[in-house]
């Protein structure tokens, strides 16, 4: 099956003898030109994606599609079944590395430019929407990860083989979360220094090893508390007993290096199994 | 606008204020939740999810006009929450339309609408490829045009001298701050995250029903949907709705259409367990040892968490039991009870002022 244009042709073999052509057209002669040089062969390894074959080629030959299996369940393509939101999910984490990378050229973590560089962003920067492409895709990406979740729940794709993924899909949800809930802080106003206020509260009540959590009283040698709010929970995360230019440093390292680091890694995984469990579920 | 109809207007509002009293609100909601699982193949045809549809947004066109409503959903951070609960809404309807088309697909001996392409096998290239494109070209469209349509917040420079009231935590974790109004932080906001995080890991080994593997239906899997969308729908999207339209100023509970007024007194006279049992009901003043003192709540959650399974075991569970098995019956009742004891806490709460079932200050141990 190839294109009434000719486009493709040039990688099927020319038999001698066979009956000989119509002339070709300028445009093609030109895009053969370009399609059978040694450099477009280099980097495109098969002729054009327009039968079995080809097509299977462009997915396995592509280091980015070949995440993908080269044939899947038609049931699996419906929008209507999967609601795309798996999907949506990992383009909206690709385009908060990308913003995010943009806004760390302008963006100092520390208590006394964090403000002042936000304010910059908003105010001076010519069509500046890259904070707002950044917190409104981090936003959708909480939504489109909990639909996600209730997606594959609905349609029971967590069942066997597909227990082991259902984890790692709730270790990435949570670390959606965290990575929300971290950046959270990075702008350094009212709204953010005392939302993380509300969060990190909790940790100094985490039983054990928060000063204020139950059983940590009895954590002690002799008349020394091992656990009190200047080694607790809490102050493991906020490295002060106030949120403060510690916090927002340790904040903005976990939020841009260690969490999408970690969820890197597990979204590797997750890809790579949910290919290994058999593609998009589908009934039996 | 006619003085008569500014009346109405004002009495319908008083009237919705007063349906989002607390213990009400989530009453009707609990209700709504079952009724719509319970008849999900008569709502969810076309007509009348339509006819909720327009209501819903009318609902909101018309709540809009409402100066302290606007104020709220106004808020830049609070759009994409207000954009979510007709995005969930959407789809919970969207997989109960699948699911009640598949499950009389399957009384008609068919089987589910999916069984048919199931062992069609296209390429992914174009197929696939080519939805995956689109779809990233209008998530690209959309948020371009969120972005310049709406500015991100940025309010005052951070200062920990002036708190602001109320103090919100992230929206996405507005239903865990709203039960640190009815359990301490240690239950709050370390016990039951942790818990949540064990429960959804845990719910394909506990979940063991063959059926309704890639496929909507409600009708072969009715008890892990119901349990499941409650936890989703009930205990977190509606209380993140409740903790960004609802709490005000000193965390009080104030209507949709209500002023946050800074001043709004509601008195707090919360009891502990202990309290009743020895001061109101036994007139002898509370005991001087905490484990006396405290012993009517811990044999009330000893009998909730220790009793109470192996009796459901033999009970409401019956059937379930022997299929289950000792351990996977257990983790799931555990998870269940805890999950359900959110909801007794809220409302022993909103209807008898309970504060502690047990309070024992002294280790920082309250339930």
């Amino acid at each position: 099956m190839l294109r009434p244009d000719g486009f493709g042709e040039s990688f099927v073999a020319e038999k001698p003898g066979a009956p000989s052509k119509p002339p070709k057209s300028k445009l093609t002669e030109a895009v053969e030109l370009v399609t059978e040089s040694q450099i477009w062969g280099s980097v495109m390894r098969h002729g054009y994606p327009a039968d079995g074959r080809t097509r299977s080629l462009a997915i396995l030959s592509n280091v980015f599609l070949h995440l993908h299996p080269a044939k899947m369940r038609k049931s699996g393509l419906r929008m209507r079944y999967t609601w795309c939101m798996g999907g949506l999910s990992f383009f909206l984490f690709l385009s908060l590395t990308v913003t995010g990378l943009l806004l760390m050229f302008y963006y100092r973590p520390t208590a006394e430019y964090a403000f002042s560089d936000i304010v910059y962003l908003r105010e001076d920067i010519p069509l500046g929407i890259m904070r707002e492409l950044h917190r409104w895709g981090a936003h959708a990406m909480v939504i489109t990860v909990w639909l996600h979740m209730m997606r594959v729940f609905l349609t029971g794709s967590y069942k066997p083989p597909r227990e082991f993924n259902w984890g790692v899909g709730v270790i990435l949800l949570v670390l959606t979360l965290l990575l929300s809930f971290t950046g959270y802080l990075l702008p350094w106003d009212q709204l953010a220094i005392w939302a993380i206020t509300v969060g990190t509260n909790m940790a100094r009540a985490t039983p054990l090893v928060g000063y204020e959590g139950p059983l940590a009283q009895m954590l002690k040698i002799g008349d020394i508390q091992l656990v009190h709010a200047g080694a607790d929970a809490r102050y493991f995360l906020t490295v002060g007993r106030l949120i403060g230019e510690q916090t927002l440093l340790r904040f903005y390292v976990l939020h841009c290096v260690g969490i999408p680091l970690a969820a890197t890694v597990l979204m590797a995984i997750h890809f790579w199994r949910v290919r290994k469990d058999g593609g998009i579920s589908g009934p039996m | 606008m006619p003085h008569f109809v500014a009346e109405f207007a004002n009495y319908l509002k008083l009237f919705a204020n007063f349906l989002t009293t607390p213990w009400l609100f989530v009453t009707l909601a609990i209700v709504l939740f079952f009724a719509s699982l319970k008849y999900y193949r008569v709502w969810t045809r076309p007509r009348p999810a339509g006819a909720i549809a327009l209501a819903c947004v009318l609902l909101f066109l018309v709540s809009v006009t409402d100066h302290n409503f606007r104020k709220i959903v106004t808020q830049p951070d609070n759009v994409p929450i207000m954009a979510m609960l007709y995005i969930v809404g959407f789809f919970y309807w969207l997989s109960l339309r699948q699911a009640a088309i598949n499950d009389e697909r399957i009384e008609a001996g068919k089987g589910p609408r999916e069984q048919d392409e199931t062992n069609d096998r296209v390429h992914v290239w174009p197929d696939l490829v080519y939805i995956e494109f689109i779809a990233a070209i209008l998530a690209t469209v959309v948020l371009t045009v969120w972005s310049i349509l709406l500015k991100a917040p940025l309010e005052q420079p951070a200062s920990l001298t002036r708190t602001p009231n109320p103090s919100k935590a992230p929206w996405y974790f507005l239903g865990l701050q709203e039960m640190l109004v009815y359990f301490d932080p240690w239950l709050a906001g370390v016990v039951l995250p942790t818990l949540i995080i064990v429960g959804l890991v845990a719910i394909p080994y506990i979940d063991r029903n063959p059926k309704g593997a890639g496929y909507y239906t409600l009708k072969e899997r009715p008890f892990a949907i119901g349990g499941f969308l409650f936890g989703f729908l009930v205990l977190w999207v509606l209380l993140v709705f409740n903790g960004t339209i609802l709490r005000g100023p000193n965390w009080n509970f104030f209507g949709p259409f209500e002023e946050w007024d800074v001043h709004k007194l509601v008195p707090l006279t919360n009891v502990n367990l202990s309290e009743v049992v020895f001061i109101q009901w036994l007139g002898t003043g509370l005991p001087k040892e905490w484990y006396i003192r405290e012993m009517p709540g811990i044999l009330l959650v000893i009998g909730y968490l220790v009793v109470l399974p192996p009796i459901l075991a033999r009970t409401l569970f019956k059937s379930m039991y022997p299929r289950m098995g000792f351990l996977r019956y257990h983790v799931m009742i555990m998870l269940l009870l805890i999950e359900f004891s959110m909801l007794i806490k809220m409302y022993l709460r909103w209807t008898v002022n309970l504060k502690y079932v047990i309070a024992i200050p002294e280790y920082f141990f309250n339930i």
